[in-house]
């Protein structure tokens, strides 16, 4: 074992391993951190606390990681390098693992464009393959990128992700070869709609031997409604929604649309449970997170193993 | 060439209102190019701060020169004997241009009359893109001829993120994404593997990172 991740010793153990998120709040609110990542408890193995997603300013990743740390969960710190350089990131990744975080995602995070500070400077000293390779120094040469020795340093379990959906398709499994060079242990994928296209990435992806080198956890979000749907296929860049899925939403009564995007959450899961090189689901259930325990108990992950 | 684009005619009216008598100083090199402070820029703004002038009840008297190049002090110098009673020198060279001009006329107010862009080349007539920021480490050489620092807009320097769409950047369809344009040239020169290569986290240093920066050619320098 690399480190003391609960999830590294889920993937080891050849069981499929289970995360889901819990966005941090816009302003001071400890309490909706708690209560958003209480209906969380035991449904999964690991929460991504996203780092200021889409842009958006919110209480910091690392701060809400040590509230869920506190309340004996299993946080996992999601960081991206459009907001910090080298020195932010490596001090952020040293005072996580100081408060028991012992498994991150290096990311390069949404362009200020999209959020509500588009007048802000993007930093990127780093990008995410750099990142990753990075925090893999640090934990295993136990050095600095700068080259200095680290007094204890920190033994994450890295991760990273990957959108097989987006452009060109072609160096898809490539990028992914790099990230696993650079010393990511595991990623977690764009959501999954587009089932054959996942499938082939996947085969790439064996073809070759990546799925050994590198756990791959499926990303998974529930349509809650036929407009989200929508949303998702046209707004939303590197998205793949095919158009299939758009209608099926659509010819249910508004109603019943919410359940028929659990239906076809399961469904999708149940599928990938079957292709090879699936080492566990990253479920985004966003803003739905009471609705994770019904889906992870219908999928039939439940209960969670223990260690 | 280095862009520019002239500044907003009210924001340069700020600067000249307590002037009656001014230089507007063209440069004949990037600018004129990208037709933003050449000879014939410097003749369209002299009319416009004229006529704006007058219609404030003013008159406003314009000496127009455009020097080879603003950036130069040998050509700087050709101005000594033309400031003569100006009260301020406009410039419509990029900032190299103006910051000579200021280093070089101590007791002048010198004002920017265009915003400098960036370094670019012509698309097409009419319209100039970014494809360098002198970052002091070229890898182009790695990268197809094409460079993820200027042009993808998150300077990413292994590969395209996920949410590079048919050939655009998530940013706006009319942006491209630099790694689609990559990655069809390692394509087209047979050189796909190359894209594998790790480019390791950058020495920034030989950029902005390390200060302003300077090149001292002890051959030439005297």
């Amino acid at each position: 074992m690399k480190t003391d991740s609960l999830l590294e010793k889920i993937f080891a153990s050849g069981q499929l391993a289970l995360t889901s998120e819990c966005g941090p709040p816009r302003g001071a609110a400890p309490d909706k951190v708690r209560e958003k990542a209480e209906l969380l408890r035991g449904c999964v193995d690991g929460v991504n606390v996203t780092d200021n997603q889409t842009a958006m300013v919110r209480m910091s990743s690392l701060a809400a990681c040590i509230i869920l740390k506190q309340m004996g969960l299993n946080p996992i710190l999601q960081m991206v390098t459009r907001d910090r350089n080298r020195l932010a990131l490596q001090s952020d990744v040293i005072g996580a693992y100081s408060h028991g975080i012992d498994t991150m995602i290096c990311l390069s995070g949404d362009h200020p464009h999209f959020g509500d500070h588009p007048m802000a400077a993007n930093v990127h000293d780093l990008d995410s393959v750099q990142f990753v390779n990075m925090v893999k120094n640090m934990r295993d040469d136990g050095k600095f990128q700068g080259g200095a020795d680290i007094d204890t340093p920190p033994k994450m379990f890295i991760g990273a992700a990957a959108n097989p959906f987006a452009d060109p398709f072609e160096l898809r499994v490539s990028r992914l070869a790099k990230k696993a060079k650079a010393g990511a242990d595991f990623i977690q994928t764009q959501c999954i709609y587009n089932v054959d296209k996942f499938e082939k990435w996947m085969e790439g992806v064996r073809d070759r031997g990546l799925d050994k080198e590198i756990y791959i956890m499926a990303g998974i979000t529930p349509m809650k409604s036929a407009g989200m749907a929508k949303y998702m296929k046209n707004k939303v860049p590197g998205m793949d929604v095919p158009d299939e899925m758009v209608k099926r939403m659509s010819g249910v009564p508004k109603e019943k649309q919410a359940e028929e995007g659990i239906k076809i959450c399961l469904e999708t899961m149940e599928r990938l449970k079957g292709v090879k090189g699936v080492a566990g689901f990253h479920l985004m259930a966003i803003e739905w997170e009471h609705r994770v325990k019904e889906i992870v108990e219908r999928a039939g992950l439940l209960p969670r193993p223990q260690f | 060439m280095i862009t520019a684009e002239r500044k907003p005619m009210e924001e340069i009216l700020e600067y000249v209102r307590p002037c009656q008598r001014i230089l507007l100083v063209g440069c004949n090199e990037c600018v004129t190019v990208c037709a933003a402070g050449g000879r014939k820029e410097v003749g369209l703004l002299s009319s416009a701060l004229q006529m704006a002038a007058m219609k404030e009840g003013r008159t406003l008297e314009v000496k127009e020169i455009t020097l080879e190049r603003q950036c130069d002090p040998e050509y700087v110098e050709e101005l000594a004997s033309q400031v003569g009673d100006a009260e301020a020198i406009v410039s419509m060279a990029c900032g190299c241009g103006v910051q000579e001009l200021a280093r070089r006329y101590k007791s002048m107010r010198v004002y920017p009359a265009v915003n400098t862009k960036f370094m670019g080349a012509s698309e097409r007539q009419g319209v100039w893109a970014e494809r360098c920021q002198g970052c002091g480490d070229c890898l182009l050489g790695i990268t197809g001829g094409v460079c993820p620092i200027a042009r993808c807009s998150k300077q990413l320097m292994n590969g395209p993120c996920g949410g590079s769409t048919k050939g655009k950047c998530e940013i706006s369809q009319d942006v491209d994404c630099a790694w689609q344009l990559i990655w069809d040239r390692l394509k087209a020169l047979g050189v796909e593997d190359r894209y594998e290569e790790n480019i390791p986290a950058k020495d920034w240093r030989t950029g902005r990172g390390g200060g302003p920066r300077k090149i001292i050619r002890e051959d030439l320098a005297q």
